[in-house]
Parts: C-alpha cells; structure tokens; sequence
C-alpha cells in the first residue's frame, strides 16, 4: 500500500514508523523548516518539504496513486482540504483526518471524510470510563460500518442487576459483549449474572443509546444520565 | 440583503462599508476583537468575534437566513471551508470565498460555492500592463 501522510508531527511521525514496520510504502508531507530537518535523517527519501494543502505539492509526492492519505496537521482547516483535495482531485479511495478541535468534528462530517480520529474525545471517553460518575459511557464509534460500543454501569436499583444475560430485556440492535468486574473483563456468557457496580460493554447501533440507558436504569430519564451521550469522533 | 461575511481586514471592512451605504445589513465576523477598530466606532454592522469555522460563531452571526456569505480572512483554507459549511449545512445561496491559490480556486468551484482568485486577476492585469510597455528601440 502507498500511503500519503500529511504532518509531520508526532502523530505523522509514529503513523509513518508503524507504516514503515509494517511493510508499507510512504511519504511524509512537512511544511515547517526546521521539523523537516529534524525528520531528515530517519525518514530520508520518504520525506518531502512543503505545503499539503498546495495542490502541486501534493502531486509532487505522488498522491495520484496514493492508497490513503493521512491528513494530520494541528490545523483542522488544512486537515479538511486535504481531503478534499484528496477526493476531487485525485481520487484517493480512502481518507483519515485528525481532528484537532472537538467542535469541528461536524465539519468533518458534512465534508464527508472516510474516517476521523480526534484525541481530545478519545481522552474524554477514557476519562469518563475511570470516572464512576458516569453511567454510559461511549468508548467508540466506527460510524462508516454503523456500530459503537459503549459502556453501561450496574447501578444498585437496576433491573438488570442479579440477573443472567439471557433473561435481560434488551433492546433490538444490542450485543452484550463483556462484563467489566473489579478490574477484570468476563466474556458474556448467556448465563453470567450481572451485579451491581458490573460495568458492562455493549456493541449497538447508533440511535439505540436511549433504548439501553432505558433498560438499565428505568428509574431515571435518559436525559438524567451524566454522560455525553452523542459519541464523536473515534473511528476505525 | 442580508450579508455574512468571514475577515475584517482590508478586503472585509470596505467591502462592508460599501454594502451598508448601500443599504445592506452586514455582519462582519473575526477572531481578533481589535480587527472592528478599522470601522470606527459608530459603524452601523454588527460584530461577532470569534472563529469562522465554528458552527455556533456561524449561527451568531445570523448565517441562517443570511443571502450571502463572503469568507476573506488571511487563510485560503480557513475562507475555502467556512464557505463550504455556509453552503452546505446553513444553505446560503449565495456562499463566496477568496482564494489566492489559482489551483484550489479553480478546483473548489465545483463544490456549490464560488470563488474569487485575486492572483489571478493580479496576474492577467500584470500581464497587460507589461504587454502594453513601448518597446525600447534604441537598446540591445
């Protein structure tokens, strides 16, 4: 595969490492001076100084037959053109773009990128997973395929507690995968019981988050559960 | 009509002007609050600071309803995308953004926005005037 990376940064950098161990064909695109010197050395000739989003510049690195291009400046503005230059110029079949800012996770999507990866939500979900404030939390979202996988907590009043997998209501389009218990992750067998204070890991289809919160915690309203319950982000 | 338009620099302040005197309601958005000074003080525009890519700065400025938007920051990408988002997500018509790049000018002009390419303008002006120099004769 002949991948196109976008930023040299940290993050173009170790994607460009992985890529290289893993056998792939690549170049890294950077328009900083200095941050091209400092990756000269390692990178050699799969390094290439200049602007990503100049249209030449991106021809110049042979994105005509790129496999994928990663777009991973610090400007989600640059990020976005990128990939729709991408698309409209050259064709490339796949696209992941690094989103910087949370709030332009939108914009990625109007545009229509393949894929978006964005730390700050990512941390988030992981903050909210150690939190046990948070009852649901959405660990990731593969939205392309239309799956996410989220995580509910047990509470002491709910239905489910004390009660085997098998015999739980759960709504259409849920998979219980996992049980999280002190620390330990149990594979879910039909008939594990569940405890109070369990965490649990649900594969489900977008939309279904207030169907599951229902059926775990019919005493609050969805609304009342502290989480974020739209997931960003996170894909692939 | 309704105008939204992305930068208060040169291009951004006089265009609004000359879209007030005549007769235009304009909203002018920047990130820099000290960018409105160029207008003076009783500019007859609202201001609304804050960063043209989000959404939420976007709505502010009353893009929803709005029957032009123009993006002319510094940034060629920054006017490209906020142009896009006016179109695509809050259906402005009429969305435009200043390019200086001729290749990403010419290719986002399929996208449902326009746009305008000052260089090449600048260029073909350039051209003519160079055109139009008299020959020197008497030099080798």
């Amino acid at each position: 595969m002949f991948v196109v990376i976008v930023g040299g940064g940290k993050v173009g950098l170790n994607t460009a490492r992985s890529l290289t161990h893993m056998g792939h064909e690549l170049i890294v695109v950077e328009q900083r001076r200095s941050r091209y010197e400092l990756l000269k050395p390692e990178l050699e000739e799969k390094l290439l100084f200049g602007d990503g989003t100049e249209i030449w510049v991106l021809e110049k690195a042979g994105m005509a037959r790129a496999d994928l291009v990663v777009a991973v400046t610090g400007d989600d503005e640059d990020n976005v053109i990128i990939s729709q230059i991408a698309k409209l110029k050259f064709g490339v079949p796949k696209v992941v773009a690094r989103v910087n800012n949370p709030r332009n996770q939108a914009t990625f999507d109007l545009m229509g990128v393949d894929s978006t990866v964005c730390a700050a939500t990512m941390m988030l979900s992981m903050i909210q997973h150690e939190l046990p404030v948070h009852q649901f939390v959405p660990l990731l979202s593969l939205r392309r395929e239309n799956v996410e996988l989220v995580e509910i907590e047990v509470s002491h009043d709910s239905p489910a507690a004390n009660m085997a997998i098998k015999d739980i209501r759960l709504p259409e389009g849920v998979l219980v995968i996992a049980v999280l218990r002190q620390g330990r992750a149990l594979l879910a067998r039909a008939s594990e019981v569940m405890l109070p204070g369990d965490q649990v890991l649900c594969l489900l289809e977008p939309g279904k988050e207030k169907e599951l919160i229902r059926s775990f915690l019919p005493s609050r309203k969805p609304e009342d559960v502290q989480a974020e319950t739209s997931i960003d982000a996170i894909t692939e | 009509m309704y105008v939204v338009i992305a930068g208060c620099g040169r291009v951004g302040s006089s265009m609004a002007k000359q879209l007030v005197e005549e007769g235009h309601d304009v909203v002018l958005i920047d990130e820099d609050p000290g960018a409105f000074e160029i207008l003076g003080d009783d500019f007859p525009a609202q201001f609304v600071v804050g960063a043209a890519l989000d959404w939420d700065v976007l709505r502010r400025a009353g893009i929803e309803g709005a029957d032009a938007f123009a993006a002319v920051t510094d940034g060629d990408n920054t006017n490209i995308v906020c142009a896009l988002i006016a179109a695509r997500e809050f259906e402005v018509r009429c969305s435009i953004a200043r390019v200086y790049d001729p290749l990403r000018a010419e290719l986002f002009a399929d996208t449902g926005i326009r746009t305008v390419c000052p260089t090449r303008e600048a260029r073909l002006m350039m051209l003519d005037a160079v055109r139009s120099c008299p020959m020197n004769t008497t030099g080798g």
